[in-house]
Parts: C-alpha cells; structure tokens; sequence
C-alpha cells in the first residue's frame, strides 16, 4: 500500500509530467508559460545584476581604472533595460501572475490560452532583439532621452524595435488577465472574495493595457526620427525633446507601478497567511490598489522637474505626485495591522514579505523628498535617486518576487525550499542590500551625480562600502539560486497546502494537474478566514 | 480567436462576452497608441497654426473625400454580414465580406496614389513636422488597414468552410468591431489633416 502511494507521487509531477521540447514550446497551459517566462526574466535579472556588479566595480576608484568611459555608459544603459524591460516588468505579471492567476480565481486556463501563448514568444522575439542591438550596444542611459538617442551610433532603432515586441506581450498579458478575471472566476467568487493578488493584479493588468501602447508609439516615432529624418523631438525642425519626456514617461512612471503593485499583492497573501489572521482593511486595499493606478496615470511630470517644464506644471505635478502616498501608506498600514497580536510564522516567504515593508518603508519616504519641488533640484539625477528608486524596485518589488517565489514554490514544484540556506540567503540578500544602497542616499546628498564614470575623491570611501556591499548581496542571490536549484530536484516532497492557505491555488495537488482542479471549486466565503476555526 | 471555445469553463453566451470585453480591452489599447499621435498632432498645431494652415493645402482632399466614403461603405458592408450571419445567412455574409475587402483594398490603392504624389513632389515625412504627422498617422493608419484585411480574410476563408452560423459568429462579431474602429481613426483623421479651416 505505502509502496503504490510512493510510486504515484514520483510518477505524476501533475503539470510537469509531459517531458520535450515542443511538450513546452507550444504549450497553452497557463502554467509552463508562466514557467517559461520564469525561466526567460530570471535569466536577465542574473545578467542584469552582473553588469552592476560591473558598474560597481569600476566605481571603487574615483578615476578610470577597469573599463573606458563609453564602456561604463554602455553597463548602466544595459543594466537598466534588462532589469526594467526584460526583468520587472515581465516577472512577477507574466510568471507568477500566469501561473497563479487562473488558479487563484478557480478556472483552468486564462480567456485566451493561444494569445497567452503568441504573448510569450513575442516577448522571446523582444528579447532576441534587444539582444542584437548588443552588436552596437545603446549607451543612452535606459530612459532613450533625445537629442542624443537621435544622433548617438548605438543601435538605438534596434533595441526600441525589441522593447516594442517586449511591450506588445506586455499588452496582451494584461489584457488576459482583465478578461480572465472578469469572465472567469469560480461560482461564487465575487469581487469582494477574491485573493488581494487578483486585485492588485487586475490594477496592473490596466496600467499595461493603457501605458505600454505610448511608449510603443514614442519608440516608433524615435525609429523614424533616426530612419526618415521625422523632426517631433528635433527643435531644428520646429520638434520639442521635452514631448520625447513627456511621453515616455507618461508609459515609465506607470509602469513603476506595474513593478511595485505585484509585489504588493503577493506581501498582501503572505502576511495573513503567516501570521494566521484575517486580513486588515480587505477593501481599503483593494481600491487603493485601483487608486494607486489612476494616480499613477497623473504624475509623470515629476521626472520631468529640471527639464525645463513650466513652473505652473511642476507645481501641479509635484502636488499629485503626494498623492500617491496615500493608497501606499493605506497598504503599508494594513499590512502592520494585520500583523498586530497574529502568531508570527518566520518562515522565508514571510522573512522576505516583511523584508519588503521595512525597505520600501525606507523607498517610500524617501519618495516625498523626490517629489517635493525644492528638494527634487539639488537631488535631481544624484545617488539620492538611485538608492531611492533601488530601494523601492529591489527592496520593494524583487523582495516581493523572492517572498512570492519562496512562498510557490512548493506549489510549481511539488518540493519544499530548503529553509536553512533560504534564511541563509536571506541574510546577505538583506545586509548587502542595505550596505550597497543605504550608501547612496549619503552619496547623493554628498552631491554626487549619476552616471558618471569618475567622482571626487573625497567620496571613495562611502563608494567602497557600496561596492562591498554589492559583493554581499551577489553572494545572497547565488545562495538562493542554488538553493532553489537543489530543492527543484532534491527537495522534500510538498503537501498539496503545506502552509496551512485558504486561497484556491492550494486546495488541489502540489505540483497541480494540467486542469488545475478536478472540479471546479464552489467559493463560499473570503480567502482570509484564519483563526476563526480549527486548522 | 478560436481560443473562446476551447476554455471549457463558460458556455456559449458567455464566450461571446469574453471575447468581446477582449476586443474591448484591445481597442483601449489602440486608443492610446493613436492617442499619443493626436497629442503630438495637437502640441505642434497649437505651437505653429500658420504653417499647418499653408502645409494642408498640398493634401489632395479629393482623395481624402473618396477614402473617407470608401470607409464608411466598408464599415456598412461588414455590419451588412454581421447582421446576415446573425439570421445564418451564409451566401450573404460571404459577399459582405469580399465586399469589405475590395473596399479595404481600394482604400490602399488610393492611399498609395496620394503617396506616391507627395513623394514625386518632394514632400516627405522628414520636410517639417505637419507631413512627418501625415505620414505617421496616415501610415499607421494603413498598417491598421491591412491588419483589418489580414483579419477579414481570414472570416472570409472560415466562412467557405461553413463555421459560422446563426449561433455562432463570435470571430466576425469582433473582426466588425475591430474593423469600425480601424474606420473610426479615419473619420478623425480625415478633417484634421486635410479640412484645417
């Protein structure tokens, strides 16, 4: 009897149980896509990361020691457009988000498998794109700002031509995601019972469908000002480089959004879940998931502050940008409150779930410095930005992902993390964070600039701790790779819930069947009913 | 398109609404991406009024007038074979459809005539930023047209193998909607670039 039982559990990896190339490649299955975005994203966060490293590197000394001035411009151009476009912005939507979406809400695929399917290999086609811009590597800085992206010999039409196909996967994710979420959903699944994640899931899904097609149109229009000699961005024919700002960022300020609201969602299951009690103000975060959204749609001119927009725009913008922080502080609140007098489980999803709040604690007030228009001019494009936007995005968003990774990955799997070297791990991802980062918000106060290969002298030391740092941190997240490498084949056997959830994607099989369910679960109250009855 | 039925989760009635709030979602989409145009549109218009008013003339409004007409035809016929499929009336849905795209291709046809004008004139999308818009949006405009065929052909050869039918018409319901607003850029189009009083 124990030998059958045996014998099932290794034969049927449920989803992963069909082996081959094409088993993957042309799979409609909600699941492997997710795993295969994955797979793809996570490759060029790895990369991504190197090229700081790099950066980080060169930075140890104040003159040119490692690599040329251009070089330099190259690395922190590339780490940007891999993080942002190749990375964050397609990780958390387009693998957990596709993976646990369908689930979460009770159905066995998403509306449109085959779109899901065509979104993914788009997006492969971006990447293979972006790649071969390599050939004359952009050295624009990511944010492609013109005069220079118009006249630089980087190959700027290619890459925009790459992040164009990135952005139509993008697009057709998100619309996936709104239709499967309204048409959907399990009986008895209302609005009001779905799982925190589709709801902040369902505010990015927006944000995609409506922001992306602008920077689609603003690269189309930069390929045309390089091609057919188009002059919107050229003042010498009557153009404006300010309309190149203005419309990319009203996509990038968005989309920071796309990063950060995710991740929100997966702090929102994991926090309950951990501290087994019901979720603080269910409403208050739903809608200020939605409202972050829409005011995240009216402050994109806070990029803008030193670029020469009029003073009675910068006011307006600087105003609204204040906004923002107040569904954000709604969701950090609630967070702390449902955490208050809960029974307190520190396993590696919720050391990397609280890791989030202290950080973007951090990211977040430091936010108000950046949007306030006095302080914004002399901060404006030092490290002061850079801490704040890594602390926010990494200690924010990619703490997030590593919280909802820990936290799955039994569910995608069918093994358990290893929690010993998960905290392990842990502990330098958090050190080598907050020493490479925390460094910068004194560098940038110190005045330094962005973007600059060379630096005074005076500020080596505090750049030698950054750099110090971000061995740490590399050290952390080679740890955690490793770990998740050896738990995928040798870790031991998951329960089908074995976190003790109420949330759907767990009441079925670990890893889950093709199907997701047997039957189709019958929903009859919210996801957050913890220590209310005997569990 | 196809991808509607094969979720086995919803029944008919609803296939049709999910692939509608799809389309829906898409057309958003496509809202933005000609919004950024008409934005850029507007910003230099307003900057430098006397020039868009002199450019415009050099704009053949003959065929602006004769594609704008040609459109709104297109967008009846395909209304015509909704409407027919929606009774099963197969022959009917069929000569709409061809119908479409005839008037689809002679859209093209004219477009490419007026091209070829300006370009014999000399007047191209880099001479000052009212023909780099033309041609932006003009040719954008026409990458949308012939998505529309793309899309129309492919009902076209679905309804010569008989899929359609009184109950099921989803995919040329949303190739309609898709195809009115393809028709409906144009209407905007058409005065700004051509009738600028």
């Amino acid at each position: 009897m124990t030998d059958v039982t045996a014998h099932t559990a290794t034969d049927d990896r449920g989803y992963l149980t069909e082996k081959g190339f094409w088993s993957w490649a042309a799979t409609l299955d909600h699941k492997r896509i997710g795993v295969m975005y994955f797979y793809t994203t996570f490759l060029f966060f790895l990369l991504g990361g190197l090229l700081a490293l790099v950066v980080r590197l060169e930075l140890m000394t104040p003159g040119p020691s490692l690599i040329s001035d251009h070089a330099f411009d190259v690395l922190y151009t590339m780490h940007g457009n891999m993080m942002i476009f190749l990375f964050i912005i397609p990780a958390i939507p387009s693998a957990l988000g596709n993976f646990f979406i369908p689930m979460m809400v009770g159905a066995r695929d998403v509306a449109f498998p085959r779109l899901n399917l065509a979104g993914y290999w788009i997006f492969v086609a971006g990447v293979i794109v972006v790649l071969a811009s390599l050939v004359q590597p952009m050295d624009t800085g990511w944010t492609f700002y013109t005069p220079y992206s118009a006249k630089t010999g980087a190959a700027v039409t290619t890459i925009s031509f790459g992040i164009f196909l990135v952005g139509m996967s993008s697009i057709v994710t998100g619309l996936n995601f709104i239709v499967t979420i309204h048409q959907l959903r399990a009986p008895g699944l209302t609005w009001f019972r779905l799982p925190l994640f589709i709801w902040a899931m369902y505010a990015t899904s927006i944000i995609q469908v409506l922001a992306t097609p602008v920077v689609g149109v603003t690269f189309l229009l930069l390929a045309a000002e390089r091609l057919l000699g188009v002059g919107f961005f050229d003042p010498a024919k009557g153009g404006d480089p300010l309309l190149f700002q203005q419309f990319f960022w009203f996509y990038s300020h968005p989309v920071v959004y796309v990063m950060i609201l995710p991740a929100m969602g997966i702090i929102t299951e994991i926090i309950p879940v951990f501290s087994r009690k019901p979720i603080f103000g269910y409403k208050a975060i739903a809608y200020s998931s939605l409202s972050i959204a829409f005011i995240g749609f009216l402050v994109w001119g806070h990029h803008m502050f030193v670029s020469g927009m009029s003073n009675t725009a910068s006011v307006i913008f600087s105003f609204l940008t204040f906004f923002v922080a107040v569904p954000t502080g709604i969701k950090v609140f609630n967070w702390i409150a449902t955490l208050y007098r809960g029974s307190i489980f520190l396993d590696s999803p919720m050391l990397y779930a609280l890791t989030f709040i202290f950080l973007f604690i951090i990211g977040g007030l430091t936010g108000p410095f950046l949007g306030a228009l006095a302080t914004n001019v002399p901060l404006h494009d030092t490290y002061f930005v850079v801490a704040h936007f890594h602390y926010t995005i990494m200690g924010g968003t990619v703490m997030g992902y590593f919280a909802g990774l820990h936290y799955w990955f039994p569910k995608m799997t069918g093994r358990m993390v290893n929690e010993k070297v998960a905290k392990l791990a842990w502990v330098f991802i958090f050190i080598g964070f907050n020493i490479t980062f925390f460094t910068m918000f004194i560098l940038g106060l110190m005045g330094m600039p962005r973007r600059y290969a060379e630096y005074l002298p005076q500020q080596q030391g505090l750049n030698i701790v950054a750099t110090v740092g971000s061995w740490i941190l590399a050290v952390g997240v080679l740890i955690m790779v490793g770990n998740f490498i050896r738990d995928m084949f040798h870790g031991a056997q998951a329960t089908a819930n074995p976190w003790h959830s109420k949330t759907l994607e767990w009441q079925t099989a670990s890893p889950p069947a093709t199907e997701n369910f047997e039957e189709i679960p019958v929903v009859t109250e919210w996801p957050y009913s913890y220590g209310k009855k005997k569990e | 398109m196809h991808d509607v039925t094969e979720t086995k989760t919803h029944s008919s009635g609803q296939a049709l609404e999910t692939a509608k709030l799809g389309i829906w979602c898409f057309l958003a989409t496509e809202v933005l991406l000609f919004g950024a145009l008409f934005t850029a549109y507007t910003i230099f218009r307003v900057s430098d009024p006397q020039m868009f008013l002199t450019e415009h003339l050099k704009l053949n409004r003959i065929f602006g007038a004769v594609n704008t007409i040609v459109l709104i035809c297109s967008s009846l016929s395909v209304a015509l074979g909704i409407a027919a499929i929606r009774q099963g009336k197969q022959r009917m849905l069929r000569i709409c459809l061809i119908l479409t795209l005839v008037l689809a291709a002679t859209f093209l046809g004219v477009k490419y005539a007026e091209y070829s004008e300006h370009i014999a004139r000399g007047e191209l999308p880099g001479t000052n930023n009212f023909f780099s818009l033309y041609y932006m949006m003009t040719g954008l405009h026409a990458i949308h047209v012939c998505g529309g065929m793309a899309a129309l052909g492919t009902m076209l050869v679905m309804a010569y193998r008989g899929k359609f039918s009184a109950e099921y018409n989803t995919p040329v319901e949303i190739t309609g909607l898709y195809w009115h607003f393809v028709d409906l850029v144009w209407i905007y189009l058409f005065p700004l670039l051509y009738l600028i009083g």
